[in-house]
């Protein structure tokens, strides 16, 4: 039992540090963000500026095999490059879902043309694309989707609504679910298509977050003309083209909790005082710094475990799933605390009260959304008791009933 | 990244779990949780040939050599089973004590007939928490004086490692001027005793690490250990209802389908995994002789101490009316956290040393 790596891990982390080294920009603190300064334009540019010369150097798809333009490489030499490049000024969510979900559908399901066509300008960024699959009755349970697909000689005729479209203003294609069978029950009618998010009748309309941020958008579709050569998979097994899409997802070990929390927690303790008394002497702040830590280093611990699997070739096992269950609640009791520990002060916003108390503020606004992003706690406990421990599934009364009498 | 335990080890656990299953039956248990026995005799015997409980003492003293990873996956198995063995006392603790701040002629005398079986051996290092408030044992001119309130395993013990003051001693308890009284236990499968001493001869640890340090190092150990004990059992009571919940039917299905259960079951399952990854990090603290290892114990014994409280509460929950009565082993799993969760000091104890930790190493 170690921490090490293999010998060949170590050659490989040494390369990627080497060309991060002389590549990239190092992260002067834990909140600075790629593109400061820049605006959505000239941030996007600097973006896939950056993803052409991973591409260029190997590190843009490691995992994928050398046919689909990847570097047939391991899981782990994956995650060894982003754990070396989490410490560097990159851009974060703009390339995930074209590499870690559509790209590997196109390259499963997509026409022979359409792949030469799109997998190379992916990888390098030139092209950029966006998952339609949820919708605004269809969260949970994606099964519920009621966007339309028509056929109408070799094109299909689109129409509905999509929503939590992660970046739809900047992406060129999408990959999108919608019914083509409203007399199937509901997850036998779905089909699978490429989308042009420039294709006249797609409206897209950012969604003003909680947060105050704007990461997602609402897609509106209005007779939008897609042909029938861009339909991914069979007519009617849009839900079996989707969870081969999720598949990839599934062997994500990337970590979900920032790895300094309890220290960003201390530091702060430690700049309050609680009844004229230094608040890290308090037994009720001791405890929280305790308890903060115990989930931080949990989620990091169990990742180490997923790691250990992927470093032996095999698959992490099911305690993956706790990750993000996990994480998610332990981000929001951890900056709710911290928030707590200056009192009335503490209702102030960061720029009343300090720039220190900034990183937690986002946690705080940002937790609610983490909880409910990729699966509510509710979904996370149902797949842990079902998947891990065996319980039987939910009750459902919709699987055998034609959609359009539900 | 290597987090996991090897082929081996786990070879050894296998071995451990199939000779536990077959002669730590319930019927074992409850020989001495109704006082018909002091501790499960065969199944110490057992643990000790195999060289399981002596996994982590060294050839050289009789023991197994192999090491501290190993013999906490047998702390596992031990957890799992329920086993009745007074494995915390004499290898946690005792034998621990004389490894880390013995001479070599006390190991020399006393570990290979622990390791053995020829004696067990018990340790009472003291706790910041008490509510009997029994003055500290005196140590003076190769003499013990006093009392010590609470001894695991006192009865049974042939050696006893206790704090006096500052210091830790070691006592023979067949010398003169001790007495013992047996006490009742909340987990009557893990008796008790007060023993107590009139100018017994008595002698210090000598070499090594001593006194506090060497307590602190001891206990820290025995966090780690206890810890998995605590996630075996954590893992089995979970087990245990998930299949009742399986088998049992109420309002026409069963139990385990109602979401209520199964995000119980679910929450159960997260506590004890990250009970579990936090027990590992100890385990490789402790076998790495890590400078982390303050941090790791306590981290684990937290973790663990929570879990396995709140698996033995809710599995009887699970299970309704039955869980509620004495023939189910339910009560034996909650009992057993009650004891191995305060044996060294309660959780909150522990929580403090952890926070303790985490504030020097930012400072």
């Amino acid at each position: 039992m170690d921490f090490k790596d293999t010998p060949e891990e170590a050659a490989y982390r040494g390369q990627v540090r080497a060309w991060l080294e002389a590549n990239g920009q190092r992260r002067q603190s834990a909140d600075q963000v790629f593109g400061e300064g820049l605006d959505d334009a000239a941030k996007l540019a600097a973006a896939k500026a950056w993803q052409a010369r991973k591409a260029q150097a190997g590190y843009a798809a490691i995992t994928w095999p050398k046919e689909m333009g990847g570097q047939g490489g391991t899981a782990m030499q994956e995650v060894i490059y982003k754990q070396e490049e989490a410490a560097y000024l990159v851009p974060r969510m703009i390339f995930e879902n074209s590499l870690g979900q559509c790209l590997p559908t196109i390259a499963a399901w997509a026409r022979p043309e359409l792949k030469a066509r799109h997998l190379a300008k992916g990888i390098a960024g030139d092209e950029i694309w966006c998952q339609l699959f949820s919708e605004p009755a269809a969260g949970s349970d994606t099964g519920g989707i009621r966007t339309r697909a028509d056929k109408q000689g070799d094109h299909w005729i689109i129409n509905g609504q999509k929503v939590w479209t992660s970046g739809a203003h900047f992406c060129d294609h999408g990959i999108l679910l919608a019914r083509s069978d409203w007399d199937k029950p509901k997850q036998e009618g779905l089909t699978m298509f490429i989308l042009d998010m420039k294709a006249p009748g797609v409206e897209i309309r950012p969604i003003h977050q909680m947060s105050g941020d704007s990461e997602f958008n609402e897609v509106f579709l209005n007779d939008v003309r897609i042909a029938d050569t861009h339909r991914l998979g069979p007519e009617c097994d849009g839900w079996k083209v989707m969870l081969s899409t999720l598949m990839h997802e599934r062997l994500a070990v990337g970590g979900h909790l920032p790895t300094d929390l309890h220290h960003v927690l201390i530091d702060l303790a430690r700049k309050c005082r609680w009844n004229g008394r230094p608040a890290l002497e308090d037994a009720r702040v001791r405890d929280r710094v305790a308890d903060a830590f115990l989930l931080q280093h949990g989620v990091e611990l169990i990742i180490a475990r997923g790691l250990t699997a992927l470093s032996k070739g095999k698959a992490p096992g099911p305690e993956m799933s706790l990750t993000k269950l996990v994480a998610a609640k332990a981000m929001q009791d951890i900056s709710s605390f911290a928030l707590e520990l200056a009192g009335p002060e503490g209702a102030l916003s960061h720029e009343s009260i300090g720039q220190d108390w900034n990183y937690m503020q986002r946690l705080w606004l940002g937790a609610p959304g983490a909880r409910v992003a990729g699966g509510t706690d509710e979904i996370m406990k149902n797949i842990i008791a079902e998947r891990v421990l065996g319980l039987p599934g939910e009750i459902r009364t919709d699987r055998k009933t034609p959609f359009r009498e539900l | 990244m290597n987090f996991d335990f090897s082929d081996d080890q786990r070879l050894l656990q296998e071995e451990v779990r199939k000779m536990l299953a077959d002669t730590c039956t319930s019927a074992e248990i409850r020989r001495v949780l109704d006082g018909k026995a002091t501790h499960a005799e065969t199944v110490w015997r057992n643990l000790i040939d195999m060289g399981a409980a002596t996994a982590a003492i060294p050839e050289s003293y009789g023991g197994a050599g192999l090491g501290y990873l190993e013999l906490c996956l047998v702390a596992e198995e031990a957890g799992r089973h329920l086993a009745p063995a007074p494995l915390s006392s004499s290898i946690y603790l005792a034998a621990e004590a004389l490894l880390k701040g013995g001479s070599e002629a006390q190991k020399q005398q006393w570990l290979p007939r622990i390791a053995r079986g020829e004696l067990i051996a018990t340790a009472a290092l003291g706790s910041g928490e008490t509510y009997l408030a029994t003055p500290p044992l005196t140590f003076a001119d190769g003499t013990l004086t006093g009392r010590a309130a609470v001894v695991a395993d006192g009865m049974i013990a042939g050696l006893a490692i206790l704090r006096a003051g500052d210091q830790l001693v070691l006592v023979d308890l067949e010398s003169p001027g001790v007495t013992r009284k047996p006490l009742t236990s909340l987990d009557p499968t893990r008796p008790h005793a007060e023993l107590n001493f009139s100018a017994t001869p008595a002698e210090l640890l000598r070499d090594g690490l001593q006194g506090p340090a060497l307590a602190a190092r001891v206990l820290d150990g025995a966090a780690v250990l206890l810890a998995f004990e605590q996630v075996g059992g954590a893992a089995r009571i979970l087990d245990i209802s998930r299949d009742y919940a399986l088998e049992r039917k109420a309002f026409g299905r069963q139990i385990g389908g109602f979401q209520a259960l199964k995000h119980k079951m679910a929450d159960i399952y997260t506590r004890n995994e990250l009970a579990r990854v936090h027990a590992y990090y100890g385990a490789w603290a402790l076998a790495a002789d890590a400078p982390e290892l303050p941090l790791a114990a306590a981290a684990a014994r937290v973790a663990a101490t929570t879990a396995y409280k709140h698996a033995a509460e809710e599995g009887i929950e699970i299970h309704g009316g039955i869980g509620f009565t004495w023939e189910m082993d339910c009560h034996l799993y909650l009992r057993r956290s009650r004891h191995l969760g305060q044996l060294i000091g309660s959780e909150h104890a522990w929580r403090d040393r952890l926070a303790h930790e985490l504030i020097k190493e930012t400072a």
